[in-house]
């Protein structure tokens, strides 16, 4: 009977070790591959040229790194105020029906493929403004973010305690002072995290460009031109029949990855420390 | 804001006597500085309390005693309308602080002139000053250099200056259990209350914490009116002058805390008091 247990308890740590392995082991591999194919290929001009012409060798996606940088502004400016406000709302004063709903409709959002955000986008901005601009594609990625800004907002405001709203009223402060001053400030560093990785995902949404932002061989000034992003760049130079192109692409996903594990890690340093402070 | 007080003599103007069986109970010449009448409180449906009458004495500690979900905690809670916050609920009879209806009051003032302590130590997030001061600033009643001085003499009030004068900048979360709940009491100390409500407010504390409390209960009586929701027989009898025993929602006994513990009038004070059920 002891055996027995002892014989189960070996199989099962087995099975879930061996399952964390093979998990670990395929984020390793790509990394690894990544790093092998795209570290040898990065050169300073790859961060400060603009791309050569096809038959040319060197030249860099300098473009792309800014588009991306740019984009990203764009999406952070309109996902992170409607989520955050959203948010709030959802906590501290969202009891009934309608609410609820909001709840349902935001789930759904996050649930809708990101190519589709690529259409509305283009329905809303391209083919009003007649043609394929930043200010577009900043849109898309700002939609894709809303959702996850909003649940991740709501769900660190719930998680405050309640004792702290009771020790701020009853020193007399209004529910909305008590929000700003207590509870919003026990929950930011969660709440800037949860940006933070959301901000993350959507740097490396590659369709929602396509139908929005285009792609640019050149710098894009202002916000209204097509400009090229780095999903974008590695889309087009991946399926590119140049080997020049395709040693590139791969740079390109190389630093993608590392901007987006970067971003995971400041992130995660940021919550850690919420636990000790919190 | 006045902090003149008028000792204003309204004992005529409220006809309802305490539940005092003795008739030894609180002289005539003892000031009501808050008094509810016939107060009953629901959760939804469910009747919380029943028609409570009590008048709590100014410059006198108050003990309500009583098993767990007799109500004597709902019964704090709507001295200063905290209760308010959950949904659902409903507050009828009436509440008077200086002969005043405090379901009338403006709740911010209410709850500066009415302050609280709670169960659990519930310190912000924030820094041992900030703490202190979080009340002053948003009833916004001192500015500037004056800040510091309340903070000092609210720390003190707590005896908690000594242990935090060199850390005044450091979390608040770095205290231990006891100084976290004497900062609660100087913080709530910070807006100069009348009243000061506390509900059970040594139940996670060591004996030695809660004794140092206990001794800043006496001395914080000259300036305020006090009421402690206790579990601890002990320290009902150790604090209070007069005391409360709450049974299932209701008012059972009402006296001098020595008649209540000597000599009771209701035979269930008798019997939780000797420890036969509670």
């Amino acid at each position: 009977m002891r055996n027995r247990r002892k014989i189960v308890n070996i199989v099962m740590l087995s099975l879930t070790g061996a399952c964390t392995v093979v998990i670990i082991g395929i984020l390793l591999v790509i990394l690894g591959y990544l790093f092998w194919n795209g570290a040898r290929y990065l050169t300073v001009d790859f961060f400060t040229k603009l791309p050569a012409p096809v038959g040319e060798s060197g030249g860099g996606m300098a473009n792309a790194i800014v588009g991306s940088g740019k984009l990203l502004l764009l999406a952070v400016l309109i996902g992170v105020p409607f989520g955050f406000l959203g948010g709030v709302y959802l906590a501290e004063f969202g009891t009934g029906i309608f609410p609820s709903v909001v709840r349902y409709m935001t789930d759904l959002l996050n649930g809708v493929p990101s190519i589709v955000i690529g259409i509305f986008a283009y329905g809303v901005v391209v083919a009003r403004m007649h043609h394929f601009s930043t200010l577009a594609g900043g849109v898309a990625l700002g939609v894709m973010m809303v959702p996850i800004a909003l649940r991740t907002t709501e769900e660190f405001l719930r998680g405050v305690p309640q004792s702290l709203r009771e020790g701020a009223m009853a020193l007399g402060a209004s529910k909305a002072r008590t929000i700003a001053t207590v509870v919003i400030p026990a929950a930011i560093k969660g709440i800037f995290s949860g940006m933070m990785l959301d901000l993350a995902r959507v740097a490396g949404e590659t369709a929602p460009l396509l139908f929005t932002s285009l792609g640019n061989r050149f710098w894009s000034p202002g916000w209204d031109k097509p400009t090229s992003a780095l999903p974008e760049m590695i889309y087009h130079y991946a399926i590119s029949p140049y080997d020049e192109w395709h040693r590139q692409a791969w740079a390109a996903g190389f630093v993608l990855l590392t901007l987006v594990l970067l971003v995971n890690i400041i992130a995660r340093q940021v919550l850690a420390r919420t636990s000790h402070a919190g | 804001m006045s902090t003149t007080r008028e000792p204003e003599t309204i004992v005529g103007s409220i006809n309802q006597e305490p539940l005092t069986s003795s008739g030894s109970a609180p002289k005539q010449a003892e000031t009501i500085k808050l008094s509810t009448e016939r107060l009953n409180f629901h959760y939804g449906n469910y009747k919380a309390l029943h028609d409570i009458s009590l008048n709590f004495y100014a410059n006198k500690i108050t003990a309500l005693i009583g098993p767990s979900g007799c109500g004597k905690s709902t019964f704090l809670r709507t001295l200063n309308r905290i209760s308010e916050t959950i949904r659902h609920t409903r507050i009828d009879g009436r509440i008077t602080l200086d002969g005043e209806d405090v379901l009338a009051l403006d709740v911010t003032n209410l709850r500066r002139r009415v302050g609280m302590v709670f169960q659990r130590p519930n310190p912000f997030p924030k820094s041992i000053f900030d703490n202190v001061a979080y009340g002053v600033r948003v009833n916004g009643m001192a500015r500037g250099t004056s800040i510091r001085e309340v903070v000092e003499k609210s720390l003190h009030r707590a005896a908690l200056w000594d242990e935090v004068k060199d850390k005044l900048h450091e979390t608040a979360h770095a205290l231990s259990g006891g100084q976290q709940q004497r900062l609660c009491i100087a913080r709530a100390l910070a807006v100069d209350p009348e009243v000061l409500l506390l509900d059970e407010p040594c139940s996670a504390l060591d004996p030695i914490a809660t004794a140092k409390i206990e001794d800043l209960l006496f001395t914080l009586k000259d300036d305020c009116t006090i009421v402690i929701v206790t579990h601890n027989m002990q320290q009902a009898a150790r604090v209070a002058d007069n005391t409360g025993f709450f049974l299932l929602g209701k008012l059972i006994e009402f006296d001098q805390t020595e008649v209540i513990f000597k000599n009771p009038a209701a035979k269930e004070t008798e019997d939780y008091i000797t420890g036969r059920f509670g």
